[in-house]
């Protein structure tokens, strides 16, 4: 750095007060301004404001021919978590796309969505929940798709105060089942809880009964983070129930170094692991576990340790590693025949890399997609065919239901579950399948198992006591809801 | 260290140097800030430029100033600040749970006293390392705090996710869970915080601080007193940070957890001042808006010009690079800072 700009400074520093003040003053108001023209740079740094300004100031392009439906989407297309967020997106708008293209829109309702890019992160989240929640071109924004945990946790009362239901499938808070202390939450599909539950069931299936759990041991291997905890205290009531042994591994993240944890595995000679595990976690476990001679086909990956890029790094380790699923990976279901045909075939498709075409992360694109617009088409029954809001997007989302026929209409069967949902019940589901890993794709291996969500419930009554005790929310009665 | 050597830090040694007080005049520009941020602002600005710009911009400039008097005044380097942000935001979470009598001012200060006192201890390293070792150590704090949060669910009052949210926010009996109401809070706290520290930069503590910073032996020689100046700058700052991270978690965010507050927010905070300029006021200010508002206002350039011809994942790795691009080219024309720019663009040239 030049001392001799240093050394003027401090010069011109002690001298400012021997300035004649008035001049001084003067001098301060105008001459920032004058020599900002002057400067070569500035000047340009205004050229370039200028068209910033303008840019901002753009006025949308109008194309008001037939009522379009506004969504907004959260999406993550960098980041950590971007291979997957990629996949999903481009399922998701590959689903819309197919909607809006081939079957004339939902209801002739054409959906028009705008992406706003997170990163996953809860500030990036809000950012974009406040750019978007106001709608566009007459469109409300009917409904929020966070796409990260952390998010959804930042805009619980956010969209409680804007009345725009949240629909997080299958993370979130569990409690959020609960519609009554949590009417704009939507936890879809499967809770931590539930997924808990189903595991215990595939095992009792396995295992040839419920009563030969007795005395059997099951490992949880659980990433050490609030999302590792949450089947916690759903296992240890199961454990309790059914008699067999619930033993609670932590593993910290990151996890790329497992030795101790698979030795204290291999020691307590469990019958299941069941693998909680969160990035580089799952296909580290999978391959300690070969290491120490654990047989990968007794290991259950949960939700997040389910898609191609947890096994196919594990190399052969994987073959025969079995993991839950809520939408199995797969091209041979009726609405993949419908995308190939319609939006991949004519280059339409969101996909760059075609070949992650049916990847569990494409497919749960697909599936948020079709519980979106069948929550928009049950709202448009009721309030007419238009673009609608929060409010009525609510209604629609509490009275879905998607039952075997519909899901056969939609050609999603086997690749999402029936869902009924109401005020007191905002998960809808409950059900998991199974899928395994033989080296090259996933194959499901069982059909939907439905979790004991009944025996669940009271622990989820309870956590949402607290938080309504806590928050000061009075639940809303759900024998008034119709 | 010349980096340190920074004209607010002349003008602060020479105002005593004037000795007779100056008659007292309105200063104008102070006026002028407090009557935009009070009178003008809440009554103009939409839920989105609340939420999403000054709400966080207020946050991370406060952040940015607690970690300025540490690291900027007083010289010494560190990397966890996200740490006392947590500290302060689960400490005045568990204040307004557990003693709802407590009024949410109160709640706040104690949370910015609880993390003061994890700031004290680990800013005891400092007294025997210094630069990058004492960086070092800092993290200790990062990783010591995360996992206490994790391992501990008394903190989070045993919810299942392990995140807090923000409780009801009231004060006097008014609801202040509004937009408008979670901004008067925090700009409040920042004005009065600003403030403080604008008077603490010169008085006593402040010149002992700075004499610190640019050489402790020398200032250990004139009798200042090295251990307790060190530990006080810790002290302030982490106050200072507590606070914010508590405003973060609640005015902002409405929620934090063990994580909210990791590494990347520290080394964040970190660039706040750097490219805003250490040892200035001023400069968390404005390294807080060149760090969180011009991202956005790029990013909605950005999505206006291209927004129909370019995916929003290739559209954010450009601005990624931009803005990359950017900090250096800034940081090559005026490695003081922004602030230092800034001052030099607005001041009048000396006569030749």
């Amino acid at each position: 750095m030049s001392t001799r700009r240093e050394g003027r400074h401090a010069v011109e520093y002690v001298q400012l007060p021997h300035y004649p003040q008035s001049r001084r003053r003067l001098g301060s108001l105008v001459m920032p301004f004058a020599r900002l023209y002057t400067r070569r740079y500035t000047r340009r740094a205004v050229v370039a404001a200028v068209a910033f300004a303008a840019a901002l100031a753009a006025p949308p392009v109008f194309a008001q021919s037939a009522p379009e439906q506004y969504l907004p989407l959260l999406t993550y297309r960098v980041g950590p978590y971007a291979p997957s967020g990629i996949s999903i997106w481009a399922g998701f708008l590959d689903t819309v796309r197919y909607f809006n293209e081939v079957e004339g829109g939902v209801d002739g309702v054409k959906i028009v969505t705008e992406e706003c890019e997170t990163g996953w992160l809860a500030e990036k989240g809000v950012e974009c929940y406040e750019r978007l929640k106001g709608g566009k071109n007459g469109s409300p924004a009917p409904l929020m798709l966070p796409s990260s945990a952390p998010i959804s946790y930042a805009l619980t009362d956010k969209v409680v105060a804007d009345k725009i239901p949240m629909i997080t499938v299958n993370y979130g808070r569990t409690e959020a089942t609960d519609g009554a202390t949590f009417p704009w939450n939507f936890p879809i599909m499967l809770t931590f809880y539930s997924q808990a539950s189903g595991i215990i069931n595939f095992i009792a299936q396995k295992e040839g009964g419920f009563d030969k759990l007795k005395g059997k041991k099951i490992v949880t291997l659980y990433h050490d983070s609030a999302y590792g905890r949450e089947t916690i205290a759903p296992l240890a009531l199961l454990a309790k129930e059914y008699g067999f042994e619930d033993i609670e591994i932590p593993n910290p993240h990151p996890g790329n170094e497992q030795s101790a944890q698979w030795q204290q595995i291999r020691e307590a000679k469990p019958d299941w692991v069941y693998l909680r595990g969160w990035g580089i976690q799952t296909p580290v476990a999978i391959k300690t576990a070969a290491r120490v001679g654990f047989p990968a086909n007794h290991i259950i990956g949960d939700i997040w340790s389910s898609s191609e890029d947890d096994v196919i790094p594990a190399g052969d380790a994987a073959k025969g590693y079995l993991a839950v699923t809520t939408y199995p990976a797969g091209t041979d279901f009726p609405i993949h025949k419908k995308l190939k045909e319609y939006v991949l075939d004519k280059g339409k498709s969101d996909l760059k890399d075609l070949s992650r075409f049916g990847t569990v992360y494409y497919n749960a694109g697909v599936v948020e997609a079709i519980i979106t617009i069948e929550a928009l088409r049950t709202a448009y029954a009721k309030f007419g065919a238009k673009p609608i809001n929060g409010e009525q997007a609510r209604y629609g989302i509490e009275h879905l239901n998607i039952d075997e026929k519909r899901l056969e209409e939609l050609g999603v069967k086997g690749l999402l579950q029936p869902l009924k949902l109401s005020c007191s019940d905002h998960e809808g589901g409950g059900a998991l399948r199974v899928q395994q890993w033989d080296g090259k794709k996933w194959t499901p291996v069982s059909d939907w198992i439905q979790a004991d969500r009944a025996t669940l419930r009271p622990l989820i009554d309870e956590k949402a006591a607290a938080y309504a005790k806590e928050k000061g929310v009075t639940p809303r009665d759900c024998s008034h809801e119709s | 260290m010349s980096s340190f050597d920074q004209s607010d830090a002349i003008s602060v040694v020479a105002a005593p140097a004037g000795a007779t007080p100056a008659a007292w005049r309105p200063n104008w520009k102070a006026i002028g800030v407090l009557l935009a941020a009070f009178g003008v602002l809440p009554f103009v600005a939409n839920d989105y430029w609340l939420n999403a710009m000054l709400i966080p911009f207020l946050v991370l400039a406060l952040a940015g100033l607690g970690l300025n008097l540490l690291t900027g005044f007083a010289g010494q380097a560190s990397l966890g600040a996200g740490a006392l942000m947590s500290v302060g935001a689960f400490a005045s979470y568990n204040f307004l749970l557990r003693l709802p009598a407590l009024p949410l001012p109160l709640s706040l200060a104690l949370g910015g006293v609880a993390a003061a006192a994890v700031g004290l201890v680990f800013g005891l390293p400092s007294l025997r390392i210094k630069g990058f070792y004492l960086l070092a150590s800092t993290l200790g704090a990062q990783f010591f705090v995360e996992w206490a949060f994790t391992k501990y669910e008394w903190f989070s009052n045993y919810a299942s996710s392990g995140s807090i949210s923000a409780p009801h926010l009231a004060l006097f009996g008014r609801d202040l869970s509004s937009p408008v109401g979670r901004y008067l809070i925090t700009v409040s706290t920042v004005v009065a915080l600003t403030w403080i520290s604008l008077n603490l930069v010169r008085s006593q503590a402040g010149l002992a601080w700075t004499a610190i910073r640019d050489m402790d032996t020398a200032a250990a020689v004139i009798g200042i007193p090295v251990v307790r100046t060190k530990l006080t700058a810790f002290v302030v700052s982490s106050f200072i940070l507590g606070i914010a991270g508590a405003l973060w978690a609640f005015a902002y965010l409405g929620t934090a957890d063990a994580h909210s507050f990791g590494i990347d927010r520290s080394f964040q905070i970190l660039f706040i001042i750097i490219i805003g300029g250490l040892g200035s006021i001023a400069g968390s200010y404005i390294g807080a808006a060149f760090i969180l508002v011009l991202p956005i206002l790029l990013d909605r350039a950005m999505l206006g010009v291209f927004g129909s011809v370019i995916d929003t994942g290739l559209l954010e790795n450009l601005q990624k690079i931009i803005f990359g691009s950017l900090i250096i080219f800034l940081l090559i024309r005026e490695p003081r800072g922004l602030t230092a720019y800034v001052t030099r663009l607005l001041r009048p040239r000396p006569a030749r």
